[in-house]
């Protein structure tokens, strides 16, 4: 499989959200705003892409039984990184975030990209799906997160859409404008497979 | 006494794990197909959860802490439950084969359960006695269940329904869910505070 069938599948064909409803917990909590959506989206594509890296490594090396803990561990030290830098550079996107920075560990399309490819297939390659899957998430997240403030709160990145006269429907913020928003993209988005 | 009943209403029906915080939202979306695998899946998380909350509550305050090493927080915890789902696991098989049976196949599962780590995390994160942690973490896997039942029976009965074509499957379930948490945000007003 070459590189550029490698990035379409993580960007689109297999999305990790919306075709693979993986990494679930992250996606509907942070995407109050897309601001939170990148952030959350970089830090994953950053875990994800070290995790590939090391995990590709050490592949050769790493026993079967205990290749899940290994992996665990691995990453766990990633988003301790992440969390420890954010919250001295980026003391808001860290209170932003809060708990849900530690909880990119058990998020499954980590664990999942790290079994599948990056354990199966050599450095370069491991790399490039990392990055495809990682993007497609950030991208995912950032949509999720315009349309939940478009309507939650009129703006976009903190810049005024709506008209002044706009109501904001505060249920888009709202745990239960999470839940809809998501799953009325994962049928918008099976509606356009298929068309194809 | 006031307090431990005050953290089991809040958990279990105000802040639920599944539909305020998001927390094991794959299994929810996994195993909710059927009211049988729901509760295997419901009482197996309860269990870990019970007991990942207080070892890790344990080893938090009387390791991590003394030693200074609390950084390290994330990787000592996420071991924790990974080892403590294998333990449970073999334990079950070997004394309480019946048991075994039933939740056999949902015990791997939970290691990558978001809500046992965000179980632990939020209680370290609140400050919790050992006690109010212990039944935090009860109430959180009583809660996470109690959702999953509901959804089951909820998508017992949408089979039977015509749902529109793209959205068959997890996106109606995604919406069902949606609705749900706009209900249990009636509960919102039982405790004031």
């Amino acid at each position: 499989m070459n590189s550029t069938q490698l990035i379409i599948k993580g960007v689109w064909t297999d999305h990790p959200i919306f075709r693979q409803l993986l990494g679930m917990c992250p996606t509907l909590a942070v995407t109050t705003s897309s601001i939170n959506g990148i952030s959350m989206g970089l830090a994953v594509l950053f875990v994800l892409f070290f995790s590939s890296f090391v995990v590709s490594l050490i592949k050769k090396i790493v026993p079967s039984q205990v290749r899940i803990a290994v992996y665990t561990v691995i990453i766990a030290t990633f988003v301790t990184i992440v969390d420890i830098f954010l919250k001295a550079y980026f003391p808001d996107i860290s209170r932003a975030l809060g708990p849900y920075i530690p909880l990119i560990i058990v998020n499954c399309i980590i664990l999942g990209r790290c079994e599948v490819f990056a354990s199966r297939h050599s450095l370069g390659v491991s790399l490039i799906d990392a990055l495809a899957m990682g993007s497609g998430f950030t991208w995912g997240l950032f949509v999720l997160g315009s349309i939940r403030e478009l309507f939650g709160a009129g703006t976009i990145l903190g810049f005024k859409i709506m008209p002044a006269f706009y109501n904001p429907l505060i249920i888009m913020i709202l745990p239960a404008g999470a839940f809809l928003v998501l799953g009325t993209l994962v049928g918008v988005m099976n509606k356009i497979e298929q068309k194809r | 006494m006031k307090d431990l009943l005050l953290i089991v209403v809040s958990t279990v029906l105000i802040n639920n794990f599944v539909l305020s915080y998001f927390l094991g939202i794959c299994p929810f979306l996994g195993v909710s197909g059927k009211l049988s695998s729901a509760i295997g899946m419901g009482l197996s998380v309860i269990f870990v959860m019970t007991l990942s909350s207080s070892i890790s509550w344990l080893i938090y305050h009387l390791i991590l802490i003394p030693l200074e090493i609390t950084f390290l927080s994330y990787v000592v915890f996420i071991l924790v439950i990974a080892s403590l789902v294998q333990i449970v696991e073999m334990f079950i098989r070997k004394y309480s084969p019946p048991l075994y049976q039933a939740l056999g196949i949902y015990l791997p599962l939970i290691t990558t359960n978001c809500a046992i780590l965000g179980c632990a995390l939020f209680m370290i994160a609140r400050n919790y006695a050992f006690l109010p942690a212990v039944v935090f973490g009860f109430s959180a896997g009583v809660g996470f269940t109690l959702i999953l039942l509901v959804m089951a029976g909820i998508r017992e009965e949408l089979q039977f329904n015509d749902v529109p074509g793209v959205l068959k499957g997890a996106p109606i379930t995604l919406i069902t869910a949606g609705l749900l948490a706009l209900c249990f945000m009636g509960f919102s007003g039982l405790i004031s505070s």
